[in-house]
């Protein structure tokens, strides 16, 4: 799957086998969000992040390819992401 | 996860709701992708220029605290370690005044590699684009390059929202570290800051010139005094007291005043 990691970082090829490590990490993003923890927030998504950098292949610069998945720039912090998350409307599933 | 991914992916498709000829779509985009090209590589500019003037402030800075450095060593040489002391609290505020740049300016740098890949990797997408657009506009009819340009779409336009956005979050943080870099310039100008920096170096300067000044006049007024003892004693007679006397109490008076200037 084509995951981009906002912040202008582009887009990574990660592989499918990686979805469990990356779920399980998601789930503490989203805890630490709800939680609005700034610190298990930036360590959880810093994990997200390195996980994606490191399971994933960097997708050629002229490649046109739509992403599976978006994750906020790096530097984004809790409020910024339950913002985003919130202006979403916090779609379901 | 599936949350994270639908975050941004109706803002990414919105571009394609326009124009009646689907072909024109893709001019239009492509004169869209130019202007973020631009905008990417001024960004990059104006990170760069702030970059340079955060470097110029610290080279600044730097050179003031070295000057204070050597007052603090000049003054302890002169035996006046209040001034010393001084001197060297002064140079320990424009310290942290220089983390505080130095925090800025590693910042300023990430921000500069960060857009300066975006910026690269942009123009290669565009590039991408302008070749696939024009392979479309050769190659199919109106009714027929629908779903074409739906799949050279696929990207680009992620890519732009993303890039369009990490340029504007890049604008602001530059904007403020400018009004941050920019107080400190117009403190610098109007000596406000010269508690810090300037005015008051040059009242550490003023006492270790006072020193030594202070100290040539002791001296001549110590050998004045003695030639003065001198014919004093020999116009009584030297009757009085033993000359080695008479010498060390001329000395302690101009001492007392040289401890206090």
């Amino acid at each position: 799957m084509i995951i981009r990691i906002m912040g202008g970082e582009g887009q990574y090829d990660v592989p499918d086998e990686a979805a469990d490590a990356l779920n399980a990490l998601d789930d503490r993003v989203e805890a630490a969000v709800d939680e609005q923890d700034q610190a298990e927030f930036t360590a959880a998504f810093g994990e997200l992040l390195a996980a994606v950098r490191q399971h994933g292949t960097r997708v050629a610069d002229d490649a046109l390819v739509d992403s599976d998945l978006v994750l906020p720039p790096a530097d984004a912090t809790v409020d910024e992401v339950a913002e985003l998350l919130g202006n979403e409307g916090l779609i379901p599933g | 996860m599936k949350r994270m991914g639908l975050i941004f992916r109706s803002k990414a498709n919105k571009a394609m709701d326009r124009a009646e000829d689907p072909r024109e779509t893709l001019d239009y985009s492509y004169q869209k992708q130019l202007e973020l090209l631009q905008k990417v590589r001024r960004g990059v500019a104006d990170v760069a220029t702030s970059r340079k003037r955060v470097e110029l402030q610290m080279t600044q800075l730097q050179q003031q605290g070295d000057k204070l450095q050597g007052q603090a060593q000049k003054a302890l040489g002169a035996g006046r370690e209040d001034l010393a002391r001084e001197a060297l609290t002064r140079r320990s505020a424009l310290h942290t005044q220089v983390e505080d740049l130095q925090a800025q300016h590693a910042q300023l740098q990430g921000e500069e590699e960060k857009l300066t890949l975006a910026s690269q990797r942009l123009q290669a997408k565009v590039e991408a684009f302008r070749t696939r657009k024009e392979t479309i506009k050769a190659t199919y009819t109106a009714a027929e390059a629908q779903t074409k340009i739906g799949e050279a779409f696929s990207g680009i336009s992620e890519e732009m929202s993303d890039v369009g956005m990490a340029v504007q979050r890049a604008e602001d943080k530059t904007a403020s570290m400018q009004a941050r870099a920019g107080a400190v310039d117009e403190l610098m100008a109007s000596g406000a800051l010269d508690d810090a920096s300037q005015e008051p170096n040059s009242d550490i300067d003023r006492e270790l010139a006072a020193l030594s000044t202070g100290s040539d006049v002791d001296a001549e007024l110590t050998a004045m005094k003695q030639q003065l003892g001198a014919s004093d004693r020999q116009a009584i007679g030297g009757a009085t007291t033993d000359p080695a006397t008479a010498t060390s109490d001329a000395d302690a008076q101009p001492d007392a005043p040289k401890r206090e200037g």
